[in-house]
């Protein structure tokens, strides 16, 4: 999903560069307070994994491949605010040294994955956790809604932003269709790792997860302290 | 820590997450699908690829994700991606810590109350 550079025009890249950067100059602030002592270890960690998920190239047929986006993974695990600020650290890196994602394109790849990816993902986790059961055991179920769903959204943004300023002339319609197509089965895999990494946490540390703390304030069955009369 | 059932600390859930990582980064990297991804696919097949540009990075001993003069094997993707998780590591837990450190924090501290606390009142204008 890495857009290089020169897929986009420059006032295109440019505009997409100024809301990358100010929803990071937001994400700074807002992440301030969110930041305690189990949120930012973490979130430490959500990047880096993110970046290793990267790597993984997982085949989907006729000669494509797709790869973690990880958007909605960390914004369920440290909140969406320090989400994009994950995103964006591993996004600028694979910019400077990988060469993956092109520089004039690092606000157009922060849009996509740091953002929309993030907030889509985050906005329908929280839809499917209020239509799920309220128990611990939905929590990486609707993780997987909102890490499937991030990727054709993610997918059809690209194509929004081509639209306005893509450098070859094409078929929008055949455009939003092929993206569409291949991104609905990449999500699988991105709701399949999305699952996994969510469920093996909220199993060991639920309280590490920002999505799940809601449901472990009003846990009946924790284990309290005894009390001495 | 008496008859409590143990949970598992912050720091065993950080180094066991950074060791699946470093597992992902520098082996599995290697297993990993060379097949162009959705969008470079989709570029591709409608005849738009073409329009990207060398990239300003292409000179980076780490374009590409292969360490450059270690070939293309598994050595130089698996190198590639330990060093990417090194650097991603050290901004990412760095840029967390700064900015839980310039937190307005809540006085998690017990903050030392002087007695000439209230005369601190002396708002300019």
């Amino acid at each position: 999903m890495h857009v290089p550079d020169g897929f986009l025009d420059a006032p295109t890249s440019m505009a997409t560069g100024v809301v990358a950067a100010s929803v990071v100059a937001l994400s700074l602030r807002r992440s301030r307070d969110q930041l305690d002592d189990r949120v930012a270890p973490l979130a430490g960690l959500v990047a880096v994994f993110v970046f290793a998920g990267q790597m993984i190239n997982f085949p989907v047929g006729a000669g494509t491949s797709g790869h973690l986006l990880g958007g909605a993974l960390a914004a369920v695990l440290v909140g969406p605010w320090v989400a994009t600020l994950c995103l964006t650290v591993v996004l600028a890196v694979q910019g400077l040294l990988f060469a993956d994602g092109g520089l004039t394109a690092l606000g157009t790849n922060v849009v996509l994955m740091g953002i929309v990816g993030v907030w889509i993902g985050w906005g329908a986790f929280w839809l499917a956790r209020r239509l799920l059961p309220t128990r611990l055991g939905s929590v990486p179920v609707a993780a997987a809604i909102g890490g499937f769903l991030s990727v054709p959204c993610a997918a059809l943004t690209f194509v929004l932003l081509y639209a306005v300023g893509g450098a070859a002339p094409i078929p929008l319609g055949a455009l939003a269709t092929a993206m569409t197509g291949w991104h609905v089965v990449i999500g699988l895999g991105e709701a399949a790792i999305t699952f996994v990494v969510v469920a093996s946490l909220v199993r060991t540390r639920p309280d590490l997860v920002v999505g799940a703390r809601d449901l472990l304030d009003a846990q009946p069955l924790e284990i309290r302290h005894e009390v001495t009369a | 820590m008496t008859g409590e059932k143990a949970t598992v600390s912050t720091r065993k859930v950080l180094l066991w997450g950074l060791g699946v990582c470093v597992l992902i980064a520098g082996v599995l990297s290697a297993f990993a699908s060379s097949h162009p991804d959705g969008l470079e696919f989709v570029a591709e097949s409608l005849g738009f690829g073409a329009s990207a540009t060398s990239h300003a990075s292409d000179g980076s001993p780490l374009a590409g994700y292969a360490v450059r003069g270690l070939g293309d094997g598994p050595i130089a993707g698996g190198l590639a991606g330990l060093i990417g998780v090194a650097v991603v590591a050290l901004v990412a837990f760095g840029l967390m810590r700064l900015l839980k450190r310039s937190a307005p924090a809540p006085a998690p501290a017990p903050a030392p109350t002087s007695p000439q606390r209230p005369a601190a009142q002396n708002t300019d204008s």
